[in-house]
């Protein structure tokens, strides 16, 4: 400011005269290291002290940057922040609150997983995947003349699961869903595509007297294999074990149709 | 040499003494320092351009600190404090870059 007032005439001058040159100005600088006192110097000094301790004060205080150094409308908007967000966590409190109470309050929690557990194993069994135990009857039948046909096997099948048999296994093969009685290239009879071995032991989990007599009757199963000249014998058991499992594919075309939403 | 010296000790003398700066002066020192700083290079320059005057510079000092004090209060009683803050301190953040370029150009010629 002081060099603005007095300077004004000189920066007309400017283009002829410009400024000092930098050993003027270094001169000029080592001579104002030089102390002399006079009223005017030490008035600077006091401004300059002055300035020094406001300089310092006004550091420290932005450091502190408390909310006392902010105005009102600034206040103002930090207070609007704060609500809203108060107001938004408050919300979410009240949603986690409560999916909480909805989570806590399923008392038949243990219920669904124990009914989901049976529906598992259920699925399973018939399903194949799992080797199971019961009840049941076995089978065998001898045909060494090779009489026993495709329409002869579905039959027995059919009246096995006629009579409730749960698990069924013929030689190795676990008959489940999607199993298929056909031939083999020899014309052998085979389930599932593997060839049925002589003798064959059929193993049937269900009711045993309801499935013995389903063998027996007068023109099924039995009968009519006796009838073609093989030989059949059912054995009813407390317990047998049906060992022989499947694995399930993902099916490739099959997809489940969602179920509606209930009202 | 000597208001040199007074900066020093000033600084010294806040460091030491930290003072609390009164609430009713507190908007309006952020700006008198930067007011006061622009006088201060103000001088140096006028030192080196061997034009230096102590009334002038007492003078300037403290007009500069009022005006930018009242340019504040002003501002502040107009509604638009931060914004007439916001360009005085432009406004002299200028004029100190521009005197340090003189000076600069004065002690090194470059």
């Amino acid at each position: 400011m002081a060099a603005r007032s007095t300077r004004s005439p000189r920066v007309r001058r400017r283009p002829v005269n410009p400024g000092p040159t930098p050993e003027e100005a270094r001169r000029r600088l080592s001579r104002m290291s030089q102390l002399r006192f006079n009223r005017g110097q030490v008035l600077a000094s006091a401004l300059t002290v002055l300035l020094g301790v406001a300089l310092v004060a006004q550091v420290r205080s932005a450091d502190e940057a408390g909310l006392g150094q902010l105005r009102q409308s600034e206040l103002v908007a930090l207070l609007d922040d704060a609500s809203t967000r108060v107001d938004a966590l408050q919300r979410e409190v009240v949603e986690l609150e409560g999916d909480r109470e909805q989570l806590q309050g399923q008392q038949g929690d243990a219920a669904a997983a124990e009914a989901a557990r049976q529906r598992l194993e259920s699925y399973e069994i018939l399903a194949g995947t799992v080797p199971v135990e019961g009840p049941g009857i076995v089978v065998f039948v001898n045909d060494p003349g090779g009489v026993v046909t495709q329409t002869m096997l579905l039959d027995g099948i059919q009246e096995l699961r006629d009579a409730g048999a749960e698990a069924i296994q013929i030689g190795t093969t676990r008959v489940i869903a999607s199993s298929f009685v056909g031939t083999d290239p020899d014309g052998r009879v085979s389930l599932d595509g593997n060839a049925l071995t002589q003798p064959l032991r059929i193993l049937a989990v269900g009711e045993p007297h309801t499935l013995s007599g389903a063998m027996a009757i007068p023109g099924g199963f039995t009968d009519s294999l006796r009838g073609a000249g093989a030989t059949v014998e059912v054995t009813e058991q407390d317990t047998l074990l049906i060992d022989a499992v499947r694995t399930v594919g993902e099916p490739r075309y099959a997809q489940p149709v969602p179920a509606a939403e209930e009202p | 040499m000597i208001p040199v010296l007074g900066l020093v000790v000033g600084i010294v003398l806040g460091l030491v003494l930290s003072p609390e700066v009164p609430v009713w002066i507190a908007p309006y020192l952020p700006i008198a320092v930067i007011a006061a700083l622009d006088a201060v290079f103000g001088a140096v320059r006028a030192s080196l351009e061997g034009i230096f005057n102590d009334r002038v510079f007492v003078i300037s000092f403290l007009s500069n600190v009022v005006v930018a004090a009242l340019i504040v209060f002003l501002g502040n009683q107009l509604g638009v404090g931060a914004q007439l803050s916001t360009g005085v301190v432009v406004v002299l953040g200028l004029r100190i870059f521009s005197n340090v370029a003189v000076i600069r150009r004065h002690l090194l010629g470059a």
